[in-house]
């Protein structure tokens, strides 16, 4: 049985179905959100990372990003600085998570199946399976989907959204809800520029448009340029969401 | 297709509140939606069909209060009407509005038996 929320208790059902005759129909107010129930989970692992002094990311993303190539090369720096734990989350396979053990960080993969998105529940269940030590930075790398994740509070610090310079750079603003919900922008693959007509300054008005606050840094997970604005972030970002 | 999890999420705050306040049956649930929040109402209603299947909301019928977008302008101060994200301010014409309203998503009440 799970001890995070008591899922797959056999427990027994309050709510059945019959009729009372002649009891008239009544409203009942409710004025609860319809993420209650995750935003609860999400309390509950914000209040597990607090306690550790955790440092939780939810990086976003379409597939193909260069997600997991970052990650590798995150953990890859910070190695003997920081320890660093990853969430992986996929709709099928776990070669990303062993992607990532091959690094040496411990990793946990989530598959969703179906599922377009993670979320807190998910995430509380593969806290259970995960070491992390004190300190650590924790990065849950979603889906590969710019739309659902927004939604979905995982009880992180902040959404860092990854847009790689071989899409188009009008994407904020297709998807804005998800460069409304991160903190950061991270412009990847910027080694390939050179070769594309893709225009860094609108991609970045463009996310402004939708989110005057986000921060934008460029870099390149594969040549390494930028990582170091990248890590500095890391350091200095404010723990708290 | 996050608004079927959305959709699961209301039968599971319905069936608690029928638990707690003993009702057996929901003839109307009403929600509120912000235009601005990332639901697509079509497919919310969609999937609530679907996602009440079998449950004390079955049958029920599902009204959304589509709440509109407000935000306020970093440059000029007003307070506006957003219809997108990603809209500048029909005032002044800057972009970079900040929103105040209209990403709600909420069950407002119910209507049992």
């Amino acid at each position: 049985m799970c001890t995070t929320c008591g899922c797959g208790e056999t427990g027994h059902q309050h709510a059945h179905a019959h009729t009372h005759p002649y009891a008239p129909r009544r409203r009942v107010s409710m004025e609860q959100d319809i993420l209650a129930k995750n935003d609860a989970h999400a309390a509950v692992n914000r209040a597990r990372f607090a306690e550790g002094g955790v440092f939780a990311l939810n990086l976003v993303s379409s597939p193909g990003s260069g997600k997991t190539t970052l990650l590798c090369r995150t953990i890859e720096m910070l190695k003997g600085r920081r320890a660093v734990a990853v969430i992986e989350g996929d709709q099928q396979t776990s070669n990303d998570a062993e992607r990532i053990r091959a690094t040496g960080a411990p990793a946990v993969q989530i598959n969703t199946g179906k599922g377009c998105h993670l979320d807190a529940h998910m995430v509380g269940h593969a806290l259970e399976e995960l070491p992390l030590a004190k300190g650590s930075l924790l990065m849950i790398e979603n889906v590969g989907n710019l739309v659902c994740p927004a939604a979905f509070d995982l009880g992180e610090a902040h959404k860092v959204v990854i847009l790689s310079v071989t899409e188009g750079e009008d994407k904020p603003i297709k998807y804005p809800d998800m460069f409304r919900a991160a903190h950061l922008m991270l412009l990847n693959k910027c080694d390939l520029l050179p070769h594309l007509s893709f225009d860094v300054e609108r991609a970045i008005r463009y996310a402004r448009q939708v989110n005057p606050d986000i921060e934008v840094i460029r870099l390149s997970a594969t040549t390494g340029e930028g990582m170091d604005a990248w890590l500095a972030w890391l350091e200095r970002a404010p723990v708290a969401a | 297709m996050h608004e079927m999890s959305l959709a699961e999420g209301i039968v599971e705050l319905i069936e608690e509140a029928a638990a707690k306040q003993g009702f057996s049956s929901v003839k109307l649930v009403a929600l509120e939606i912000g235009r601005l929040s990332s639901v697509e109402p079509e497919a919310l209603a969609f999937c609530f069909d679907a996602a009440t299947r079998g449950s004390i909301a079955e049958g029920a019928k599902l009204e959304i209060d589509n709440v509109p977008g407000r935000g306020v302008c970093l440059q000029c101060g007003a307070e506006v009407e957003m219809e997108n994200l990603y809209d500048p301010c029909p005032k002044c014409g800057a972009y970079g509005l900040r929103v105040t309203g209209g990403t709600e998503m909420r069950v407002k009440e119910l209507e049992v038996d």
